[in-house]
This record gives C-alpha cells, structure tokens and sequence, in this order.
C-alpha cells in the first residue's frame, strides 16, 4: 500500500509518521511539500503533527490555505484515504475537510500524557481491526485539541456515527465537547485525530495500541 | 485606506483564555467585572480608493482566513 505524508514548516512529528507507515505497510511514504500541487497516486495520506507555521492566527490556518491542502482536498473526493493527526486534524477542520474546530485546551495548559481512548465506531475504514466499544491507550501532546462544533453539527455527527474515537475513563485532557478525540467526514474517508496513534505502534513504545488504526487505514490484516 | 477588523468568539462558544482574564482582573481587585471574551483586532492597509471594492475585499478576507467562521464572527471597520 503506497502512502504519502504531507510536509509543512513547524511540523514536529513528521517523522514519527514516516517510521510508522515504514514500519506499517512496508514501505516507505512518498513525501509533498506545502508549495506541491500534485500528490502522487497513493492510498493514504497523513498530515502530521506540530506547530505548523508557528500556530499563528490560529492552529493550522495557514497550512490549510497552502497549495497542497487543495491537492489533498482534490484526492480525498476522490476517495483516497486522509489521516490527521493533532496539527493535522487541526489543519483538516481549517481546511473544511471535517467539520467544527479546534480550540485551546479548557486547562490552558499544553498536554502531554497518555489518555484512554474508546472506539466508537468500529465500523470504519480506520477503526475496522478494533472491537467495538475497544479502550485503547495513546499518547497526547497538544495545546489547542478542545473540539467544538455548533448543536446542530455536533447532533448530525454523533447521528451519522462520525465520532469514532472518544477519551475514556475520565481522560479527557481538553476539554472536548462529548469527550470526542477523532471524527471522520460524511463519506468516512478523512479521519482527523488529537491523539498520537503513530507513537504508540511497537514494544519500543510501551504498546502497540495504535498499530490497527494503520492496519485499518491501508487495509493490511492485524 | 485603513481597515480595522475585530473577529470575536460567538456567543456560546467556551472562551477559556476569557475565563482566566476575568479571574485575574477580579484577582486584581477590579470589583464589577462581569464576563470577559477575548478576541483579536487586524489593521489592515489597502492601497485602492474604492470603499465599497474594499468592504467586499475586506470580509472575503475574514470569510477565507482571518476568522474561522465555525466559531469567530467578525466586523470590518473602514477610516
């Protein structure tokens, strides 16, 4: 399975991500900077996570506004799957490739820790190697994760099954309306996500809690 | 020509940054302060001279980047 990840300035966590779909699908990802207006024919792409552009304005305003986020915009109508992680979900709802926002943490305080996370909704294309209801742990790092959205998204995504991973057992680090961690759109083929998956993928890490999200996401059995 | 754009939380939206001032300003001894939202001002210079060109400009530019319209609203203000 090809993938490719998506490269900005400020971005921390790039790297993380290349071992992980490396290690994950076997080879290694195709890289796009931000001023890239083709991405190649892959499978998935990832937008990682970081401090891009400095989080000026707003958490990934302004990576939203790059070239490349067209041509991600552009594959993702046409199905191929999109992955965002912290930043990059932050980019992805900026984007208005998934709906509501992301604000500062309710603490004001950056967050780094482990948090519990439930499945969902173990019936999409990034959740389908976990069990329903699953508590898996990840790590997060993150100072703007608050996920907001109006009444009337929030009760169509919840409605729609769009909220596929939750804080469980009282680990919410944010702040997050409904306790939600990742959302997909509509057609299920973007998955934005505060958590870190991508670290937490082998024994080295402590676990490989995230390992079947990756498995999910390009298809490759558990 | 000079703009002044003021983008705001809406109403409803948790504004914790807010919070936190308004807990400070009472910590100061500032008696009577009720709910504090914060927000951010733009100046903004343009160099053409058509207001209405400007206007129209103006809240393009908060509708595609200044404000995320999810949970900010915004006002333009031109001298």
């Amino acid at each position: 399975m090809k993938s490719a990840v998506v490269l900005l300035p400020g971005l921390n966590r790039d790297r993380d991500m290349i071992a992980a779909l490396t290690k994950i699908s076997g080879q290694a990802p195709a890289t796009v900077w931000q001023t890239d207006t083709e991405i190649p024919d892959v499978d998935l792409i990832a937008i990682p996570g970081g401090f891009s552009f400095g989080d000026y304005l707003r958490c990934g305003a302004i990576a939203a506004r790059m070239p490349v986020m067209r041509a991600v915009a552009e594959k993702a109508a046409k199905g191929v799957t999109v992955i965002g992680v912290c930043n990059g979900f932050q980019i992805l709802v900026e984007a208005g490739l998934l709906p509501g926002a992301l604000m500062r943490n309710a603490s004001l305080k950056f967050v780094c820790r482990q948090v519990k996370l439930e499945i969902a909704n173990a019936n999409t294309m990034f959740t389908r190697r976990y069990q329903p209801g699953q508590i898996i742990r990840s790590p997060v790092a993150h100072h703007d994760g608050n996920y907001f959205a109006d009444a009337e998204t929030l009760a169509r995504i919840e409605g729609e099954g769009q909220v596929v991973f939750r804080y469980a057992e009282n680990t919410n680090p944010n702040g997050s309306i409904n306790d939600i961690a990742g959302i997909v759109n509509d057609k299920g083929n973007v998955l934005g996500l505060m958590p870190h998956p991508e670290n937490l993928i082998e024994a080295a890490h402590g676990g490989e809690d995230g390992r079947a999200l990756f498995q999910s996401a390009l298809g490759i059995a558990a | 020509m000079k703009a002044r754009i003021t983008v705001t939380l809406k109403n409803g939206v948790l504004d914790p940054q807010g919070k936190a001032i308004e807990h400070a300003l009472s910590g100061l001894g500032f008696d009577g302060v009720g709910q504090v939202r914060q927000g951010k001002v733009f100046d903004v210079e343009l160099t053409g001279t058509d207001k209405a060109k400007a206007e129209a400009d103006l809240k393009a530019m908060c509708d595609k980047l200044l404000a995320n319209t999810v949970i900010e609203n915004y006002a333009v203000e031109i001298a």
